[in-house]
């Protein structure tokens, strides 16, 4: 076990380190630095002490170094637009996309898993046709424009929830959250909805094909021949079983909807990271680029060694599998 | 295979009722009607888009034909010099929304076709070179399309456009890179089933050379799965570029796609003048799902493991 996890870890540092130098040179290759950093007036003589200063003489390698030596200090650079550190602005709206992600989560799982347990215990029913067929609809439905269009319904024609922004917030742990007011929460709604579409329907045919299957195994059989109500039966016994692989593929989509916020805080104006690093890629803003990539790098290969790690102790093949 | 094509010489007697692999394919895809509804409408939607030059009412691009004092009206209204009417309404710039959007989908549909093949074929040839060189070879590869898995699709591509900026080449080498790894992995798949069979022992006992065994015994076989695979691509490839295009990092103005249409009815939303965003996400919408019709059925069709 322990062999393993070392083995895992490393080989999670290796594609830290792989994505880094990816992420600097593909940083540096979109044009000269020095163009963008040092006023087109300046001089010969300031021009060179400028680019001395920033260590743009040093050859790539030594570059790329100095930026290792730093980002390991958690120093990756200052924003050009915000002349703060970039961590630390993207850190600072964390909490606002985090609170997104957690709820649509939490949404896709209370709409998705009673929907998809109802289309699975009754597979030819019009009703579980519709929720199918819903679920399609989500997957095809593109997401920027559906939060559009609930923009268009449910804040202009009807007035009820705010289109844009966070609403007021509250500062508990130093970090301002908008689900613990009510202004918050209403301006959080329409963005928690959009967000879960694609996942809502995830959810959905997980379960119902996970039902679908479990229906048919002897012990469900052997406990409905014990005379066991079918609610128990549906509840202890299916349910049970179905919530794992629902349950870890929602865990491994987590990083993706994180990701995917991306489109839906530009439509709702959500001041997360996702917006800032649509403003900053449209304002080139290279610090802040840099270290979104780094924080969504290391936030992947956290979500994937903590799955694979758990999948080792739930299951010894996986871990028996790299000795052979 | 179906009881009636059993093939015993008395069970057809007209030569028409001959049953060929296409013909039993065709059959086959007809069952769902839902999936000949989604072709017949894709199909309309492609006509729309080769034709837009003689169907669309004006030249959204040519800027002699539109008129400012046009911006911003209605669905149904007339146009100032009362030619035609603005079945869809018109954007800020007084362009007819419904040529906007036929022009628009000429732009979605290729660069998503585009992509969708060039990911093909490079994603089908390194999968391939994956299952029959194995080892090394297969490990590296194979490393690489998990990595690229395992990163979200939209995260990627965007990335890739903030490095390499705007335009529809670089949306096409976005969405090549995103998408390669799903046929890679699908190719290597099927490839590595196939090169066990017979058919391919029997052609390596006859000498023949490598690239002929994989391009004209092993390829042909690896098709099928390739092709459902494809047609979903596409839809993706559609949507994705439609959403960085409404990022404002896809598309250049100059060529609207479905995506910057519905981007630029942003701000007027609020006012409430929906149709500028409204329409082009139908129209997106409704090509994505006849894609996604047609590629449900094909799977079904495709897939050996369903067939009666």
């Amino acid at each position: 076990m322990t062999v393993f996890l070392l083995r895992r870890l490393l080989q999670a540092a290796a594609v830290v380190l792989v994505m880094s130098l990816l992420v600097f040179l593909g940083v540096y290759a979109i044009g000269d630095p020095v163009e963008i950093l040092i006023s087109p007036e300046a001089d010969q003589i300031e021009r060179e002490r400028a680019i001395q200063a920033l260590g743009l003489d040093l050859p790539l390698w030594q570059q790329y170094l100095v930026f290792l030596g730093r980002a390991l200090q958690g120093d990756l650079g200052l924003s050009f637009v915000f002349n703060e550190p970039a961590l630390r602005l993207i850190l600072d709206r964390m909490p606002a996309t985090l609170e997104l992600a957690v709820g649509a989560t939490l949404v896709a799982l209370v709409i998705g898993l009673p929907l998809g347990l109802y289309a699975g215990l009754r597979p030819h029913s019009p009703v579980s046709k519709g929720i199918l067929a819903g679920s399609i609809l989500g997957f095809s439905l593109p997401t920027f424009w559906v939060g559009l269009m609930l923009i268009m319904v449910f804040a202009v024609q009807l007035g009820w929830l705010p289109s844009t922004g966070r609403g007021e917030t509250v500062t508990v742990l130093g970090m301002r959250w908008s689900f613990l007011t009510r202004d918050g929460l209403a301006h959080m709604v329409m963005p928690t909805v959009n967000l879960s579409l694609f996942k809502t329907s995830l959810v959905i045919r997980l379960t119902r094909a996970g039902v679908r299957e479990t229906m048919l195994m002897d012990y469900v059989k052997f406990a409905r021949a014990k005379g066991l109500s079918p609610a128990r039966i549906t509840f202890v016994h299916v349910f049970k079983n179905i919530l794992i692989p629902v349950v870890t593929v929602v865990g491994l989509e987590f990083g993706g909807t994180i990701a995917f916020s991306v489109v839906t805080e530009s439509v709702f104006a959500w001041p997360g990271m996702g917006k800032l690093i649509i403003d900053s890629i449209n304002v080139l803003d290279r610090p802040v680029m840099v270290a979104y990539l780094m924080i969504i790098v290391l936030m992947f290969i956290t979500i994937n060694l903590v799955v694979d790690i758990t999948y080792s102790l739930l299951d010894p093949r996986v871990r028996l599998e790299g000795k052979s | 295979m179906s009881s009636t094509a059993a093939g015993s010489p008395l069970a057809r007697p007209q030569a028409a009722a001959v049953e060929t692999p296409l013909r039993r394919f065709i059959s086959e895809f007809a069952e769902s009607r839902l999936a000949l509804f989604g072709l017949g409408l894709f199909l309309l939607i492609v006509a729309a888009a080769l034709l837009a030059p003689w169907i669309a009412p004006q030249n959204p691009y040519d800027l002699a034909q539109l008129d400012i004092m046009d911006g911003r009206l209605e669905p149904g209204s007339r146009n100032g010099a009362d030619t035609f009417i603005y079945w869809l309404g018109t954007d800020d710039q007084g362009r007819d929304m419904l040529s906007g959007i036929l022009y628009g989908l000429r732009i979605s549909l290729s660069v998503g076709a585009g992509s969708a093949i060039l990911a093909c074929l490079v994603g089908a040839s390194l999968g391939m070179l994956a299952a029959y060189a194995g080892g090394r070879t297969d490990g590296l590869i194979m490393r690489l399309v998990d990595l690229q898995l395992s990163f979200p699709a939209i995260l990627a591509a965007l990335m890739i456009l903030a490095f390499l900026g705007k335009g529809i080449l670089n949306v096409v080498i976005a969405l090549v890179v995103v998408e390669w790894a799903y046929y890679a992995r699908t190719v290597r798949g099927t490839a590595l089933v196939e090169r066990r069979r017979e058919y391919i022992e029997a052609a390596q006992c006859l000498a023949l050379p490598t690239r002929r065994i994989i391009f004209r015994h092993l390829l042909p076989n690896c098709l099928p799965p390739l092709i459902v695979v494809g047609t979903m691509q596409v839809a993706r490839a559609i949507a994705l570029e439609a959403t960085l295009s409404f990022l404002g990092l896809g598309v250049p103005i100059t060529e609207p796609s479905l995506g910057l249409l519905i981007a630029n009815g942003y701000e007027y939303m609020l006012s409430g003048k929906y149709w500028i965003s409204f329409y082009p996400g139908i129209a997106l919408l409704v090509t994505i799902v006849s894609i996604n019709l047609v590629g449900d059925q094909l799977r079904d069709v495709l897939n050996p493991r369903l067939k009666k």
